[in-house]
């Protein structure tokens, strides 16, 4: 606790904490719009979101060590994990959409592993990074150091997310997905081959967990089996967000970023994976009790 | 029943050679011992997600829990903890026979309580929640487990616990534990074969196949759910416990909280036997454990790949498991016999 003793002495300490949190908050947010998409179009929670996640960091990882700067990973990963996602959608995902949940988390429970331990015979078991070489800006005379990538990453997660809204709302496709989100039978009376939606909704968050990868791996370090700490993060967010309300998801993953980069200065770093893994089950306790009382009112 | 016959002739073979096993294979005392052991994880395992279709993902939580808790009473009633690490539990440390099984057996004893008292805790709470909220839940319970025990310095931290060692030569204390564990899935399938066919069983079945309406019915569903987690940690403390002492060394994440090996193997295997019935578990371990044992060492490193792609198939092509694609074959067989057999 001699940590939280810091941050009351040298306030310039924990708004340097607070930015750093609010940016990588927005890289946690970047997956959760993909969880949030298929969560609210196709009704699975998307267990394999933290695998891909990695796998667009080790894309980004091979790209890099091949000469190209890391940056291009970001477009690269995505739409390598683009295809990834449609080839999984068409193996596996199709024949469990229409089934119950439960079966469907079974399902990418099991992809997940599968991906996880086939990037460790692949790969190898080794701690990865990819080095963007943007350097540093320093705010308040030096008190305050902000990585590049960070802010760059940053601004990507917003355009992104901009684009995201503009394409659900006025493009063809976005709107059939919308259509297929709201009511599954009704959008294939009228014509919407909620099939290709449903692909292209899973290929469009295997894209965006890519593009999250390409930007974790140039601000920290990947290995295979980290995978699960980012899919608890976008499901937390998404659980706090809602699925419909992608400004929310913004918000939430700034939040969360925060949350956990304080908790891991004062905890000690050794117990922020913990931390993570632990609020979530204080969050959906939480969540369960402000359900519980709004049944009692309702009663 | 026309079968009943030749059933009560399997169990009593079954038994018998279970029984004689250790006798048989003395060299394999401890494989056989952690077969038992999996069939305890899968029937565990069962209760929530084959019975009630409540998939937990970390039910490993209250083995490696129970783990910790019987190793910790162990060393704590006759040693001193930081005398304990320095030797690490080697030649000084050793136990009467009389003081070692007191050790167990109070630490097992410690286990359950502590384990029953947690998922009561945590259940009351987070099983008013429905079934997706709760997967993702135990899926991260089983993680922050890991992660906590491996912070911990009171119970070695990430290098681990050392349990003490057992007081007598090799062969008896494999014969032990595998009697144990036999024991421990015996005791396990017939509990559970008892609140299957009881009022338990039914509240239960009834939840997994309409929450809403059994809640509308008037059945307290959160009671029932928090009464079936519990239940799973009173076997899986027990299992965990013996089994920290089996292996002699725990591990916070490769031995206590293996998510990635027990973890997945007691989902696995209760799907692949057939969740939701309750020989199938106790199949899908035997066919899992005994296959591992013997082609597993051919695929060289590939195997976990393999099991995630198992579990994928499984889940996808073959839900119902070995146990219930018989059932339904038979099923299909009576009625197109009926069906033939019906003049009209």
């Amino acid at each position: 606790m001699d940590n939280a003793r810091i941050l009351v002495d040298a306030p310039i300490f924990a708004l340097q904490l607070l930015v750093d949190g609010l940016l990588v908050g927005a890289i946690f947010a970047l997956a959760a719009f993909g969880m949030a998409l298929v969560w609210g179009v196709m009704n699975i929670i998307n267990v394999v979101q933290g695998e891909f996640v990695i796998l667009g960091g080790f894309v980004t990882v091979y790209l890099a060590s091949a000469g190209f700067h890391p940056m291009f990973g970001v477009p690269i990963a995505a739409l390598v994990l683009f295809v990834l996602g449609v080839i999984i959608y068409r193996a596996v995902i199709f024949r469990v959409v229409e089934r119950d949940l439960f079966t469907s988390i079974l399902a990418t429970f099991g992809i997940s592993i599968l991906l996880q331990q086939l990037m460790n015979q692949l790969f190898g078991a080794d701690i990865r990074n990819a080095v963007s070489g943007f350097g540093t800006v320093l705010l308040f005379d030096g008190d305050i150091a902000i990585s590049v990538i960070k802010l760059i990453a940053f601004a990507i997660v917003f355009a992104v997310g901009a684009i995201l809204v503009v394409f659900l709302k006025s493009s063809r496709l976005g709107q059939a997905i919308r259509a297929t989100a709201q009511n599954p039978r009704a959008a294939k009376i009228v014509g919407v081959d909620t099939d290709r939606v449903y692909a292209t909704t899973y290929g469009l968050n295997a894209a965006l967990c890519g593009a999250t990868g390409a930007l974790v791996v140039m601000t920290w370090v990947i290995h295979p089996f980290i995978g699960l700490i980012y899919t608890v993060r976008s499901f937390m967010i998404v659980v706090v967000a809602g699925v419909g309300n992608l400004a929310a998801v913004v918000a939430a993953g700034l939040g969360l970023g925060a949350v956990e980069n304080f908790a891991g200065f004062i905890l000690g770093a050794e117990f922020q994976a913990a931390f993570v893994f632990s609020l979530l089950v204080i969050i959906l306790l939480w969540r369960n009790f402000r359900l519980s009382r709004h049944r009692k009112v309702l009663r | 029943m026309r079968y009943s016959g030749i059933r009560q002739g399997a169990y009593v073979l079954l038994g018998l050679g279970a029984l004689a096993a250790p006798m048989v294979f003395p060299a394999y005392q401890a494989q056989l011992a952690v077969l038992w052991l999996m069939v305890v994880l899968a029937l565990t395992w069962d209760i929530m997600g084959g019975q009630m279709g409540y998939n937990s993902f970390g039910n490993i939580v209250y083995f490696g829990l129970g783990m910790y808790v019987t190793a910790v009473v162990q060393r704590d009633l006759f040693f001193d903890v930081e005398e304990y690490a320095a030797v690490a539990g080697g030649i000084d440390a050793q136990l009467s026979v009389l003081q070692y099984f007191a050790g167990l057996s109070l630490g097992l004893l410690a286990a359950t309580v502590v384990c029953v008292l947690v998922a009561a805790l945590l259940g009351s709470g987070i099983l008013g929640l429905r079934g997706h909220y709760f997967a993702i839940c135990t899926l991260g319970l089983g993680v922050a487990a890991g992660e906590i025990a491996s912070g911990m310095d009171y119970v070695g931290a990430g290098s681990g616990l050392v349990t003490p060692l057992y007081p007598a030569d090799a062969d008896s204390r494999g014969a032990f534990f595998y009697f144990y564990f036999l024991a421990l899935a015996t005791i396990t399938l017939l509990t559970l074969r008892g609140l299957y066919a009881r009022r338990f069983g039914l509240a239960i079945n009834s939840i997994r196949d309409n929450e809403d309406k059994a809640e509308a019915m008037g059945l307290q569903t959160t009671r029932y759910k928090t009464m079936a987690w519990c239940i799973s940690a009173f076997f899986l403390a027990l299992a965990g416990g013996a089994y920290g002492n089996l292996i002699g060394f725990i591990d916070p994440i490769d031995v206590a909280f293996a998510g990635s090996t027990l973890g997945v193997w007691m989902v696995l295997m209760a799907i692949l036997g057939g969740k939701g019935t309750l020989w199938g578990p106790v199949i899908g371990a035997a066919i899992f454990h005994l296959t591992q044992e013997i082609f597993w060492t051919y695929l060289l490193g590939w195997q976990r790949v393999a099991l995630g792609f198992l579990i994928i198939v499984i889940v996808v092509f073959f839900p119902r498991g070995i146990l219930g694609w018989f059932r339904e074959r038979r099923h299909r067989y009576v009625v197109a016999q009926d069906a033939s057999g019906d003049p009209a």
